[in-house]
């Protein structure tokens, strides 16, 4: 039997068809695209399956050096001594960096500046960085780092949100919001109180999703290099070049323009490669030191302590439903586990409350949530980021008050779908949604109405729905500059070259950004030639997280191809004497729309166009538009567009054991319009691949040995054969929709597919359990003895669920941040904005603009200018 | 990456002198038979040798055969792939054909060996953990430490037997070779090679080689092999059931079940099998008989999965490889692996 199955539908008609089955008409605009949806081979393709792509660590360079790094064996515990004596005079050492040397502070959010590139005075968890060996072999610098004899005082640990909220001394950082809680928020859309009293019924439910990290096959690499001017060039394998070059500036205080930083092509990120690390700050470190090409790539220990993996998030979550179905009002409480520092953490609290408004009506909408610090590696984004937690609970939820109330879970969720172009209660402006195609589409195809609730005992079927960003709607820091730049360079001999700061992680950005190119200009992939990821020669793009890439690149690279094209199209129609708008560009020629045979091969027109105009070059750009919500907090969860998802899962279940297999997966996304639906497909099953481990058995997690006998905190299993990820054997076969809504931010109407597609998975998996065996496990991963757990009470007479006790931790949130909703007459600003004392964070504009006045990014900015005098 | 550290590697091509070597060394020395366990556990620091002495090239090591007397004999040499595809093993042994087809991954099994697999370093999450993971937590009893973590206040070390063929050789009576350079070759029963401690969990001399695996004649047994583990491939097992009954007529004439990685060796349920005795194997004697079998078991948190549901599956899982002797449906859910 086959594992792979794909359809593919179409919302509305797209107003351009594919070229085998399209009536040309006489305009440009009407003309049948070249290349875009078509499955064509990914530009990177070959290099990647005969080895032939280089990535970090595969990058060598004369008298290159190897470095380690020694990292904390304590959890939580102040320096008193580093001893490097012993280390010294081993075979092959060359020197040695400690944190003194690097003061300056680094972090992804300006308000989180709390990392050192190597710890100060103060360790923070078990693998926190202290000192750094620089040897001629790895051998060498191993065997040099295992002979460092570092002295601590140790502090007492905090392993949990509980830990974290009942102890506030002594503080893991000294900021925050308040003790060992990194981050409050509260925030309330709408009259709550009256939303609930318009309620039949009100769902009361508390779920929790165990943190899991993203595993890339390729473990994190950095080469230095110091170049012969003083300047210096990092090559990493890292998701965010542009993040890296602002901290790598920072901390070695050395003016950006003496900073390149190469993006080298990712074997994996999922969000793990997206904060500025560590060992990439300290490798420059040790080659300015050294004179001479420093190496570090991370043992697979390592990569589960850089981690910024997904949050473990208890949630707490009331609900007011009409009997039809419909949501009155919801109020979600979340409570995040965020480890040792804060990496992006305070945008992912808000996102696990930001996106529960953008899939079904909720008029009323309440969030509070809290992250805390705890003595565990830091937790960041990982695909979905902040926004699968949440989105499991929601769906479980929608699934228990379907049977409440009687309704079918598909028709609870088709029956009250955001309609297209709503400003939801919080503010987010949605586009296009296919969300009822997709659920239409697996409902379909997995005979939902048919076998759904009739299954013979232990068989059972499981459906829920998602939402994604396309790309976050503010950066990173504050600026109104692009989020993305492309620049091209077109030459006389046809070949454009197309210069831009993404970066490819695996998802396809490198073919998405050459097939828009092309597609523009009606030349072939093969003409195109790219320059991406790096600082020194291309045009800032922030990076690939947020699902912003093609989106947004492809707006820019779509700007920059429709340029040339104008340019070029100018001249060539002055030589044929013909109106402009008359000029199409296709098949490798530019030519007379009325008359096909009139017209000249492209690298002819471009040498007509650079004949009459000089070099030929343009540029494109991106900044997405502006939100509705002037609240703080606002600036999280708006996006050019939104993505949807519906997922069917059937599993088989074990009653006696409570050991499961999911047997089949039908998945249906609303990708906007497809570019290359083969790399489509590929992100829904990755996607859907990944879930399943979500849902199944992924998960980070810790051992304290007993506190009399020793301080230890540590990772249960950081190791690729305990940390248990499904394998090729574990898939199911898939079955994927790609149901194409096109959303008119999008470029050609396109969406995201990289992250979407994962959420759905992990609730469909709950939900098909209890459809299965009529029991409920409300926490992520759904381990064997959690089913067998809810049968046992099940056959109890007690309530068939296992889960975290209801309720949420004891936090004071004040009064929350209120706001009106649009339906309400609200103005997207909160009544009580300096009342409500909320505390800052990245969210909003003006909290940006804030943290940037007192931030110490101004202050790096005034360096680089002295630096550059 | 995780290097090896330095050591010395010998390559005897004869049994004569990898025996003589292993005596030289005194002790320093380590077997390599196939290496797939013992390699990464050297990169990580928690075993180490001096020398490693490769018995890949000692001739007469690797091969299965048919004696005529209806034993078979595998070389310790014998890879597990070469298992996989004897088309006897699978004939006259599949309860050990399954047992080793559910080794590791498939590419593994090409260069693990069954000597190896017998002779397997006992598990633990303590343990199985690089150098600078074990240092944070002062090390353990089994390497380098005082303490076993598994249970603090025990005497002894918790590692569990992680040996997929252990239990089902031992419960079809097979035995194993040992020669050794001074002593020459004793031949013991497979179930008395284990001690029950996670350190000193091999009862083989450290100048002995184990060299054979020697079959008793399938005819006289009906015996089957279960095993729990997280994945369908490469997971070593959290618990393996080998069981194998001889019978009077309908009845039990004698029971053997040894439970792997439920304890430091693969344990007896001794009152299960003592009850079987003279029982017809139906549905509620099997039934009453696995309640018995928690007892001989000891799951702790030092694997995957929770202990206290692994203690619970030992009595399912005994079930299921009771009701396949008896030919009954084995009434759990049949694992990913080949069965």
């Amino acid at each position: 039997m086959s594992n792979r199955d794909i359809h593919r539908a179409g919302v509305d008609a797209p107003s351009k068809t594919d070229k085998q089955s399209g009536v040309p008409g006489k305009t440009r605009e009407d003309q049948p695209f070249n290349l875009i949806g078509k499955p064509f081979r990914r530009v990177d393709g070959r290099a990647k399956v005969t080895g032939q792509t280089r990535f970090a660590d595969d990058l060598t360079f004369p008298r290159m050096v190897h470095m380690r790094i020694r990292r904390s064996t304590v959890p939580h515990a102040l320096i008193k001594s580093i001893d490097t004596s012993k280390a010294a005079g081993m075979p092959g050492v060359l020197g040695f960096v400690t944190g003194e040397e690097m003061p300056n502070t680094f972090g992804i959010l300006p308000v989180s500046h709390d990392e050192h590139a190597l710890c100060m005075d103060k360790v923070r968890f078990v693998g926190d960085p202290v000192v750094a060996v620089a040897a001629l072999t790895e051998d060498q610098a191993y065997a040099a780092c295992a002979a460092i004899e570092v002295e601590y005082e140790v502090l007492e640990t905090i392993a949990s949100v509980d830990e974290a909220v009942a102890v506030p001394e002594p503080r893991i950082h000294d900021y925050g919001d308040e003790g060992n809680l990194h981050k409050k928020v509260s925030m309330e859309f709408g009259d709550l109180d009256g939303g609930f009293e318009d309620a039949d019924v009100i769902m009361e439910d508390t779920c929790y999703f165990e943190g899991n990290t993203h595993l890339p096959m390729e473990q994190h690499a950095t080469v230095a290099v110091p170049e012969d001017d003083g300047r210096i060039t990092v090559c990493s394998s890292t998701q965010t070049p542009h993040y890296l070059h602002r901290s790598l500036s920072k901390v070695l205080e050395l003016p950006a323009s003496r900073v390149r930083v190469i993006a080298t092509p990712n074997g994996g990120g999922f969000g793990g490669k997206s904060d500025p690390f560590n060992h990439e700050i300290v490798a420059a470190k040790m080659a300015l030191k050294l004179g001479r090409p420093v190496k570090i790539a991370l043992t697979r220990e390592e990569v589960f302590y850089c981690h910024r993996g997904r949050h473990p998030v208890h949630m707490h979550m009331r609900t007011g439903f009409k009997k039809d179905g419909s949501m009155t009002a919801q109020h979600l409480q979340t409570a995040l586990d965020g480890g040792s520092y804060g990496s992006y953490g305070v945008a992912s609290t808000y996102y696990t409350g930001a996106l529960q408004t953008v899939t079904y009506k909720l008029p009323r909408y309440r969030f509070d949530s809290i992250r805390a610090f705890t003595n565990k590696p830091p937790c960041g984004p990982k695909r979905g980021h902040g926004t699968p937690q949440p989105r499991f609970g929601l769906e479980v939820h929608l699934d228990k008050a379907a049977h409440q109330l009687g309704i079918d879970p598909a028709d609870i969720r088709l029956q009250n779908l955001v309609e297209p172009g709503t400003v939801t209660a919080n503010y987010l402006k949605v586009g296009s949604i296919g969300l009822g195609k997709c659920i239409e589409a697996v409902v379909e195809g997995s005979g939902w109405r048919e076998r759904y609730g009739k299954l013979p005992e232990g068989r059972g079927l499981g459906l829920a729905c998602g939402s994604y960003l396309c790309g976050a709607g503010l950066p990173i820091y504050w600026n109104h500059m692009p989020q993305s730049g492309v620049q091209l360079q077109l030459d006389r001999s046809g070949c454009v070259a197309v210069f831009c700061g993404e970066t490819e992680i695996g998802q396809g950005s490198d073919s998405v950004l050459a097939a828009v190119v092309a597609e523009i200009l009606g030349i072939d992939l093969q003409d195109i030639r790219l320059c991406v990821g790096d600082t020194d020669l291309t045009p800032v793009d922030l990076g690939s997280y947020s699902s912003r890439v093609t989106l947004m690149v492809g707006n820019a690279a779509r700007q920059a191809a429709e340029r040339a094209r104008d340019l070029i199209a100018k001249h060539v129609a002055e030589k044929l004497e013909i109106p402009a708008r008359q000029i199409h560009f296709a098949d490798r020629r530019v030519f007379d729309l009325e008359n096909p045979d009139n017209g000249m091969t492209f690298a002819e027109a471009v040498v007509v166009a650079e004949s009459k105009d000089g070099t030929l070059g343009t540029t494109g750009s991106y900044i997405p538009p502006r939100s509705p919500g002037r609240y703080r907090g606002s600036g999280v969860g708006p996006s050019p567009a939104y993505s949807y998802t519906a997922v069917v899962v059937e599993v088989e279940v074990d009653p006696t054991t409570g050991i499961y297999d999911v047997v089949h997966v039908w998945c249906a996304h609303d990708v906007g319009k497809c570019i290359n639906p083969a790399l489509v497909m590929g992100q829904i099953e990755g996607s859907i691949y990944m879930g399943l481990g979500e849902a199944m058995m992924e998960e980070q997690v810790f051992r304290r040995l007993p506190k009399k006998r020793s301080p230890a905190l540590v990772h249960r299993h950081p190791s690729l054969l305990e940390y248990k990820s499904p394998t090729f054997n574990d898939m199911p076969p898939v079955t994927s929709y790609i149901i194409e809504d096109p959303d008119p931010n999008g470029p050609f109407g396109a969406k995201e597919v990289g992250q979407g597609p994962l959420l759905p998975v992990m609730p469909a998996v709950a939900n098909a359990i209890f459809d299965a065996v009529g029991a409920r496990v409300d926490q992520i991963p759904i381990a064997p003895h959690m089913v067998r757990a809810a049968l046992d009470a099940k056959e109890k007479g007690k309530e068939p669920r296992f889960g975290p006790k209801p309720g949420f931790p004891d936090v004071d949130f004040g009064a929350p941040l209120k706001v009106l909703t649009p339906d309400e007459g609200g103005d997207g600003k909160a009544e009580n904005q300096d009342e409500a004392k909320v505390r800052k964070g990245t969210g909003t504009m003006t909290e940006r603009k804030d943290a940037l006045k007192d931030g110490a990014w101004k202050e790096s900015q005034r360096e680089n200018k002295k630096g550059g005098n | 990456m995780l290097r090896l550290p330095p050591f010395q590697l010998h390559n005897p091509t004869n049994l004569d002198d990898a025996a003589k070597m292993l005596a030289d060394h005194g002790g320093k020395a380590r077997l390599l038979a196939g290496g797939t366990d013992l390699l990464p556990n050297m990169k990580r620091r928690h075993q180490s040798a001096a020398a490693l002495i490769g018995l890949r090239r000692v001739e007469g090591l690797r091969g299965i055969r048919d004696s005529g007397s209806g034993e078979t004999a595998i070389g310790a040499m014998t890879t597990l792939t070469d298992i996989v595809r004897s088309e006897l093993i699978h004939a006259k042994y599949p309860m050990l054909w399954r047992a080793v087809a559910s080794i590791s991954s498939p590419v593994l099994q090409s260069t693990g060996t069954i000597g190896g697999n017998l002779c397997l370093d006992t598990r633990c999450t303590y343990y199985n953990q690089n150098e600078e993971w074990r240092e944070s937590i002062s090390f353990c009893m089994k390497e380098e430490g005082q303490t076993c973590w598994v249970a603090p206040s025990s005497p002894r070390c918790w590692a569990i037997s992680a040996s997929d063929s252990a239990p089902v050789l031992s419960a079809i009576e097979a035995k194993v070779k040992l020669v050794s350079a001074g002593d020459g070759e004793r031949i013991i029963a497979v179930r008395d090679l284990f001690n029950d401690d996670g350190i000193d969990y091999l009862k083989k001399r450290p100048d002995e080689v184990l060299t054979e695996v020697i079959l008793p004649d399938p005819s006289a047994f009906k015996a089957s092999h279960w095993k729990l583990r997280r994945r369908g491939s490469i997971d070593y097992s959290v618990l393996t059931v080998g069981a194998a009954a001889w019978f009077d007529g309908d009845k039990v004439q004698k029971l053997n079940i040894h439970l792997g990685a439920v304890n430091s060796y693969p344990a007896v349920p001794e009152k299960t099998c003592e009850f079987l005795i003279g029982k017809i194997l139906d549905e509620e004697t099997i039934a009453e008989a696995a309640g018995m079998s928690r007892q001989g078991s000891t799951p702790m948190d030092n694997t995957d999965f929770l202990a206290r549901w692994r203690g619970q599956m030992v009595e399912r899982y005994v079930s299921a490889a009771l009701r396949e002797i008896a030919g009954l449906d084995p009434g759990v859910k049949k694992p990913r692996h080949a069965m």
